[in-house]
């Protein structure tokens, strides 16, 4: 299982080892009745497009544009994102933590893949790398900087490693220059990468 | 256990480089692999944390090369064997066993968004006092148990103050190995960068872990 390039357009490319084995394993699955394939194809269509970081945008939006839900988000995570509303019936236990002009944020799991998907969305590949696991806690300056943010030594960062099942939300500083927009356009400047620390959000 | 999965602090392993446009999934397989440990997740074979564990065991060099969802892969073929779900015969002839029962599938197309959304608190509630309060300083412990543990090599033997208390969680240690909840006090922990890393690392720095009563000590 070593083909990290491979392509499954189909038709195209002979498939790779991996998928071949993929898919001879969900073959002996749904023979045994331990899953259902259309259920399997409701599940990708879930990941793909219905779960992303616009929930979390709109949370920090919100928190941009109401001081009183601010203070309820950094309070309470869990009951201020579900007053907004989680896709889904659960309510996984969330922390925010607020960047200023004095505190960067920056969220990070060592010891596996631990990310707040409910409200962002599948974690990106290299938020899961031996690369980023390894750096964000030593040198997180550093991982900063390969994102291209570079930050003043007096500013304090302060990294999150995820050991447990709460997940951490970063709530970015508002950029200058957004006093006259609404909540709906503000969601729409508020990137996944700056609500897991590694960037600012840009003014428009 | 000291795996390579820990790899808080490590060296060596280059940059970090994000990619423009990331797709959900890199191949049509990577999404199946999702899927089908969604799906066989839904039989509740086993938790969240022998989950974690699966993965840790693999050997280490392997651990570095397969791809995130090749360890995926891997995971549910392992647990699904370890647990009798699949024969070694059935995943070497790609057929179920002929006396095999066939079984009906919990998640369907109908309930799949549900199935696929579901998170389950690992908050519980106990009759046993928190020992630490925000502000007390502690020392986490130096432990190295060969089962799942979720706290990590650099913050062992290290002095930090309490942060916050998020009430009684499932203790991983336990539930991985036994299935045994062990619910207890899980605090956020602060540490400074200079405790972690030494007197190069920026004085205003700070790293924060969740850690359970467990793992700390008095200070």
């Amino acid at each position: 299982m070593t083909d990290h390039h491979d392509h499954d357009h189909e038709g195209q490319d002979i498939p790779s080892a991996t998928a071949l084995r993929v898919k001879a394993l969900e073959s002996l699955l749904v023979e045994k009745g331990l899953v259902d394939p259309a259920a399997l194809d409701a599940i990708v269509d879930a990941y793909e497009t219905k779960i992303g970081p616009r929930n979390g945008a709109r949370v920090v939006a919100r928190a941009w544009t109401d001081p009183a839900y601010k203070q309820r988000l950094l309070t309470d995570a869990t009951a201020a994102i579900e007053e907004i509303g989680f896709l889904g019936s659960d309510r996984p236990h969330m922390i925010a933590v607020e960047n200023t002009p004095d505190v960067h944020n920056l969220v990070v799991c060592t010891l596996c893949s631990c990310y707040p998907w409910l409200v962002l969305g599948l974690p990106p590949v290299w938020y899961k790398s031996s690369a980023y696991r390894s750096r964000a806690v030593i040198d997180p300056r550093g991982v900063l900087r390969d994102f291209g943010l570079t930050l003043d030594a007096e500013v304090s960062v302060r990294v999150w490693d995820s050991t447990a099942e709460l997940r951490y939300l970063v709530v970015p500083e508002r950029p200058a220059g957004t006093e006259g927009m609404d909540e709906d356009a503000l969601t729409d400047l508020v990137t996944r990468d700056s609500m897991i620390g590694v960037a600012k959000v840009a003014a428009p | 256990m000291n795996g390579v999965h820990d790899m808080g602090g490590m060296h060596g392993f280059g940059p970090v480089r994000p990619e423009a446009n990331e797709p959900v999934f890199h191949a049509a397989w990577e999404g199946r692999v999702r899927a089908l440990s969604t799906a066989i997740g839904a039989w509740r074979r086993w938790n969240i944390d022998a989950s974690r564990h699966a993965i840790e065991r693999m050997p280490p060099a392997d651990y570095l090369r397969f791809t995130y969802y090749e360890k995926w892969l891997h995971r549910l073929i392992v647990q699904m064997l370890a647990t009798g779900m699949i024969s070694a015969e059935e995943l070497a002839s790609g057929h179920k066993a002929d006396a095999a029962a066939v079984a009906i599938p919990p998640v369907t197309a109908e309930n799949a968004v549900q199935a696929t959304t579901h998170i389950a608190s690992y908050q519980r509630d106990v009759a046993a006092k928190p020992r630490f309060a925000a502000g007390d300083a502690v020392r986490a412990r130096t432990i190295n148990p060969e089962g799942h543990t979720r706290l990590p090599r650099y913050a062992r033997g290290r002095f930090g103050i309490i942060e916050r208390d998020h009430g009684a969680h499932i203790f991983p240690d336990s539930n991985a190995s036994v299935a045994t909840e062990d619910a207890q006090t899980l605090y956020t922990v602060r540490f400074t960068a200079r405790e972690l890393w030494g007197e190069a690392a920026n004085p205003a720095d700070r790293v924060y872990l969740d850690l359970w009563e467990d793992y700390l000590e008095p200070a």
